[in-house]
């Protein structure tokens, strides 16, 4: 089983995942398989279930049929800690900081990633984010929306995870900081060879870091679209205007 | 030296309440402030932690290691609790009320049962000393000193240890605690078992200047609340500050009024207090910061 997922090179798969909210699914059989050391974008219109995806990823949201299968193991029976110590980073929609925490300290809460079985490498973290070095006696919650989005980053990866679940980079950040984290992101991709999926309504952004792109519509993923795609406009009419 | 001596008396009784104050609600607050939990049998534990520690010392241990029996206990019935009820009932703070509340009767009147309606305890250990016209116990000394002793070895655990640093956040943002790797239920357990054990130490600090009652924990509880309804959340910005407070309220009525007054004067700031500062003194600090 583990051997068969290495050899076809595919990280992360979903198959038949149904998830959502109070008995209601959001989800309505996600087919998705992401191969080892890609970037893919998931895109898709508000409400379309992207958010509850990346929660039902990290086990936030228990899957309600179907499986999540990660490096060859069926993870969808197992808590979000669980799945954090296998080596699977999520950085949230809005960030989530531990606002009265130091940048430090929120960062150590990362090194679990992994179990903390892997040393945690801060100055990797702070050359890849300097703005953390600098402020790392700073509360986080005094931070800008920017900075923050830097801090939940850097505290998935001082834990080396082998995947990272991106929800929303963009969401609330000026445009100079998403293209600054846009740059940051394809940089740990190639250089540490993370596999990172995220969700992402930004054109700028996807083009900036897709190396493939699934185009997600009530609950299922509908088609795959080639990210250079998006500079049609019809394209981006179709599937992500609102 | 009539001046000196009647300084001497009162820090010596504002100390000696600060300290009753402090060890007795420790414990409350850590399990209010980080899990939400109203834990009714607080004073339970106490009364197991003092029952425990003279059992320890008639048995022949000395006094030091009777507490230390004491707390342990106390933690560890506090842990297999956690497990068994209270984990049940997170999110639901009035049925953890009536289920804390049902603890506490049954731990009570099944002490009352099996031990009797009082016991012999030890005696207050060291002597007294004597300051200008008073004479005044050593122990009470050892009292405060250990007070402070648990605030600091607490200020250490909540913010040099990996347990303090995942305990915080779990109380921040406890789904995304989760989602970095941190077993946040366990983490639940152990700050119960925590809060229990420090309840356990309370009661074994004070089990050699207590009578031997199952109903001893009432004693405290009222006091602990009080204390932490003044200082709201959090241990360091507010179950210290509103100790000190009330501490020298308590200390100032008592000696000129009377025990009586020193306890009215107890609700009255605790009426006032809720009216000015709903959050509590530490709810205060932390908005004014930001």
């Amino acid at each position: 089983m583990m051997t068969d997922a290495r050899t076809s090179g595919s990280l992360l798969a979903m198959s038949g995942l149904r998830s959502g909210y109070g008995g209601k699914p959001v989800l309505q059989g996600v087919e998705l398989t992401v191969e080892q050391g890609t970037i893919a974008a998931v895109i898709g219109r508000n409400g379309v279930g992207k958010s509850t995806l990346m929660k039902t990823l990290i086990g936030l949201l228990p899957a309600m049929d179907g499986a999540v299968t990660f490096e060859g193991r069926d993870i969808s029976g197992l808590k979000p800690h669980q799945r954090a110590h296998l080596g699977i980073g999520y950085v949230p929609q809005g960030r989530e900081v531990f606002p009265r925490m130091t940048v430090e300290e929120n960062l150590k809460v990362g090194e679990m990633i992994h179990g903390a079985k892997k040393p945690a490498d801060y100055d990797r973290v702070y050359d890849f984010f300097p703005i953390l070095r600098e402020r790392r006696k700073q509360r986080a919650g005094t931070m800008s929306g920017g900075q923050q989005q830097q801090l939940a980053i850097g505290r998935v990866l001082v834990g080396s995870p082998s995947l990272i679940l991106l929800d929303e980079p963009s969401e609330g950040i000026q445009p100079s900081i998403v293209q600054e984290i846009a740059r940051i992101v394809v940089e740990l991709n190639r250089s540490m060879g993370i596999t990172i999926v995220f969700v992402e309504q930004n054109l700028e952004m996807i083009r900036a870091m897709a190396r493939h792109c699934y185009v997600m519509d009530k609950g299922r993923i509908v088609t795959e679209v080639a990210p250079e795609q998006l500079n049609d406009r019809e394209t981006v009419r179709r599937y992500l205007a609102v | 030296m009539e001046i000196l001596s009647a300084l001497f008396a009162f820090l010596y009784q504002a100390g000696d309440a600060f300290a009753f104050l402090v060890l007795a609600a420790c414990g409350l607050a850590i399990i209010f402030g980080m899990m939400g939990v109203i834990n009714l049998a607080h004073g339970e534990f106490i009364m197991c932690g003092a029952y425990v520690t003279v059992f320890a010392v008639r048995a022949g241990l000395p006094l030091p290691l009777g507490i230390a029996c004491g707390t342990l206990a106390a933690g560890l019935v506090g842990i297999l609790l956690e497990l068994l009820v209270v984990r049940h009932l997170y999110n639901r703070p009035l049925d953890t009320i009536v289920a804390t509340w049902g603890i506490s009767l049954i731990a009570t009147q099944g002490v009352l049962i099996l031990l009797g309606s009082t016991m012999r305890g030890v005696g207050t250990p060291l002597s007294s000393f004597t300051f200008g016209d008073y004479s005044y116990s050593q122990y009470r000394l050892v009292l405060m000193a250990a007070a402070v002793v648990v605030l600091v070895l607490l200020y250490l655990i909540f913010n040099k240890t990996r347990f303090g640093v995942h305990a915080r956040a779990t109380i921040q943002v406890p789904h995304m605690a989760e989602a970095l790797g941190v077993n946040t239920r366990l983490i639940y357990c152990l700050t119960f078992g925590l809060g229990s054990a420090l309840a356990g130490l309370t009661g074994g600090l004070y089990a050699p200047t207590m009578t031997m009652v199952p109903s001893m924990g009432a004693t405290f509880i009222m006091e602990a609340f009080v204390t932490v309804v003044v200082g709201g959340a959090d241990v360091f910005l507010g179950t210290a500050p509103a100790a000190a407070v009330l501490g020298v309220i308590k200390a100032a009525m008592t000696s000129w009024q009377g025990q009586l007054a020193g306890q009215i004067s107890m609700l009255i700031a605790v009426i006032i207090v809720i009216r000015v500062l709903p959050n509590g003194i530490s709810g205060w600090l932390l908005r004014e910061r930001g």
